[in-house]
């Protein structure tokens, strides 16, 4: 059995990487909002993003104890070495695209970090509870906006509707669950990802029906994230976020 | 103002004004003030506002190569302030009867200005220490100035203002000082900014007195409490010791110590390249427009989603 040490890092690693890489999208937004006003909201979604991959960096920076930083791990990775969700990763799109990504992943995370915050890890059930809180805002901004765009004019239903459709495909990564999760789970540690599932398809279903929009049909759902199989997406990500690190390994900034 | 008032009432509203003023009362949306004053405060508070907004893009180019989570936080959050400040400045506009909506149409058609510096290229990641360090530094000075003008919306956005941009100071200060104590690499890159960014950042406080437009009813109305030439002399005093400790140097030949009148006297600023630049032909006038007409006209879509919707949910209530 592995330890549980490692098991632990491992999970915090990829918590890190689902904040850390969706912030970055976040942060793509800025100057980009369709107002002023939104394009703070969408600043401020990425900042408390950042703050959680930073935690989570820190906390498997401790459990694996080689002196490496959250820096390292933001920083200086290749893309097969990332384990985020693919969903996480997938481009900004238009404002439909984005905010579809966010009622998806928001409403996972809300649910997740319900049941992390009674982990029998310290830590982890710490870093749950203060997640919670900005979770809870971020999922009433996506839904907000599913509604109003569902149920504002007909472009915006497209536009919305969309843009659902083509992310549902990533959804189902969300509740993989493999090796790590069970073990964790089993230990009282970790979630039980796939009874997740359910909570997340019932929100998300009365968010649709309220914006008068369609569940689309779940013919295929893509995964590979959690082995660092990613799409083509993050490696140019990761190609202009790595930069100054990458050119200039010697220097502190 | 309508036009059958009397002049005799006119005037006598005009020197109860001005007499208001040299009190140094604040005038507040309601009260009364001339036509002048009022355009002359849209066209500076919307020009501030524009500035906020519009230097959000060539920070924003640096925050997806930001080189550490810490450094991207923190401009993230920079930048996120400086649009709040955008927010509260259009406000205060917006009591003194002009919308949002035009002045951003005033931004877009190249009415209203918005600072000259934003004009400039952010070139590498020093540029961003540079932006915080000497476009806010001198930003702060001309705002400390301006919390005592004399409308009560601008001075009180000022004041709140004012806080968070000496923070920003700090902030890019401290990465021009942490890449001064780096590599070659970065000791080149931090000079390199240094360079390019001090003479504009001195063209910030506008042309000398002597050839200022807009100076002398703003002095008049106390819109305006110290001069162009004051305020560019206060900002290099305070820079020029802040470069001397980090190692910095200061790309002007000529600026030295005047002991006589306690102050640096510097070399001769670009006014050709100001002006240029003013009229349009800097390397990113163009570009920071185009930029804010596509993410606006990209938006149009969304803003017209949630007033629509906003309008059905009043129809379904009534």
């Amino acid at each position: 059995m592995a330890d549980i040490n490692e098991l632990k890092y491992t999970y915090s690693l990829r918590l890190a990487d689902n904040a850390w890489i969706l912030s970055h999208r976040l942060s793509e937004w800025c100057s980009n909002g369709p107002f002023l006003e939104e394009d703070l909201a969408l600043t401020n979604i990425a900042l408390d993003l950042i703050g959680r991959a930073q935690a989570f960096y820190n906390y498997a920076a401790e459990l694996e104890g080689k002196g490496r930083t959250a820096d390292d791990w933001a920083y200086r990775r290749n893309e097969r070495q990332y384990y985020n969700n693919l969903l996480a990763e997938m481009p900004n799109g238009n404002f439909a695209d984005t905010i579809a990504r966010q009622l998806f992943m928001s409403v996972y995370e809300y649910y997740f970090f319900m049941s992390l915050q009674n982990s029998k890890d310290e830590t982890f059930a710490a870093l749950a509870a203060k997640t919670l809180k900005e979770v809870k805002y971020h999922i009433v901004h996506a839904a907000d906006w599913v509604v109003r765009l569902g149920d504002g004019t007909a472009e915006s239903h497209n536009k919305i509707q969309q843009a659902i459709n083509g992310l549902w495909m990533y959804t189902g990564e969300l509740f993989d669950t493999d090796e790590t999760d069970i073990m964790l789970s089993e230990q009282g540690i970790g979630v039980d990802n796939q009874s997740l599932q359910t909570l997340w398809e019932t929100h998300i279903s009365e968010v649709l029906e309220e914006a008068t929009l369609k569940i689309p049909e779940a013919e295929y759902m893509q995964t590979g994230g959690r082995q660092g199989i990613h799409t083509e997406h993050l490696g140019r990500m990761l190609g202009e976020m790595q930069y100054l690190q990458r050119a200039y390994p010697d220097a502190k900034w | 103002m309508s036009n059958n008032t009397a002049p005799a009432i006119e005037d006598a509203r005009l020197s109860k004004f001005e007499e208001r003023v040299q009190k140094g009362d604040a005038i507040e949306p309601r009260d009364w003030m001339p036509e002048a004053y009022r355009k002359h405060l849209i066209r500076q508070i919307s020009q501030h506002a524009h500035s906020e907004v519009i230097g959000m893009q060539p920070e924003g180019n640096w925050i997806t190569r930001a080189p550490s989570i810490r450094a991207k936080q923190i401009l993230l959050a920079k930048i996120q302030d400086e649009g709040g400040h955008g927010l509260y400045l259009y406000s205060a506009a917006e009591t003194l009867g002009i919308s949002r909506e035009d002045m951003i149409e005033q931004l877009q058609t190249g009415k209203a200005k918005y600072s000259n510096i934003f004009n400039y290229p952010t070139l590498t990641w020093a540029d961003i220490g540079a932006i915080g360090w000497l476009v806010d530094g001198a930003a702060i000075v001309n705002q400390v100035s301006l919390q005592r003008t004399s409308y009560g919306p601008y001075s009180r956005a000022m004041v709140r203002i004012c806080k968070e941009e000496s923070f920003h100071q700090r902030q890019g200060y401290e990465i021009m000082a942490t890449m001064m104590k780096g590599t070659a690499e970065q000791r080149e890159m931090a000079q390199d900014a240094m360079n390019r960014w001090w003479w504009p950042s001195l063209m910030m406080f506008g042309p000398h007195d002597s050839d200022s437009p807009h100076s002398s009813d703003a002095f008049r109305w106390k819109i305006k409490r110290h001069s162009n030439d004051e305020l560019r002399t206060k900002f290099i005093d305070k820079t020029v010791q802040q470069a001397e400790v980090i190692g910095l140097t200061i790309p002007d030949p000529e600026l030295k110590w005047n002991e006589a009148t306690g102050h640096y006297d510097h070399g001769e600023i670009n006014w050709d390249e100001f002006y240029r630049v003013i009229k349009g032909n800097g390397q990113c006038n163009k570009q920071r427009i185009a930029h804010h007409k596509r993410a606006h006209d990209d938006g149009a879509w969304v803003r017209e989603a949630a007033e629509a919707y906003k309008v059905k949910q009043a129809v379904k209530n009534n």
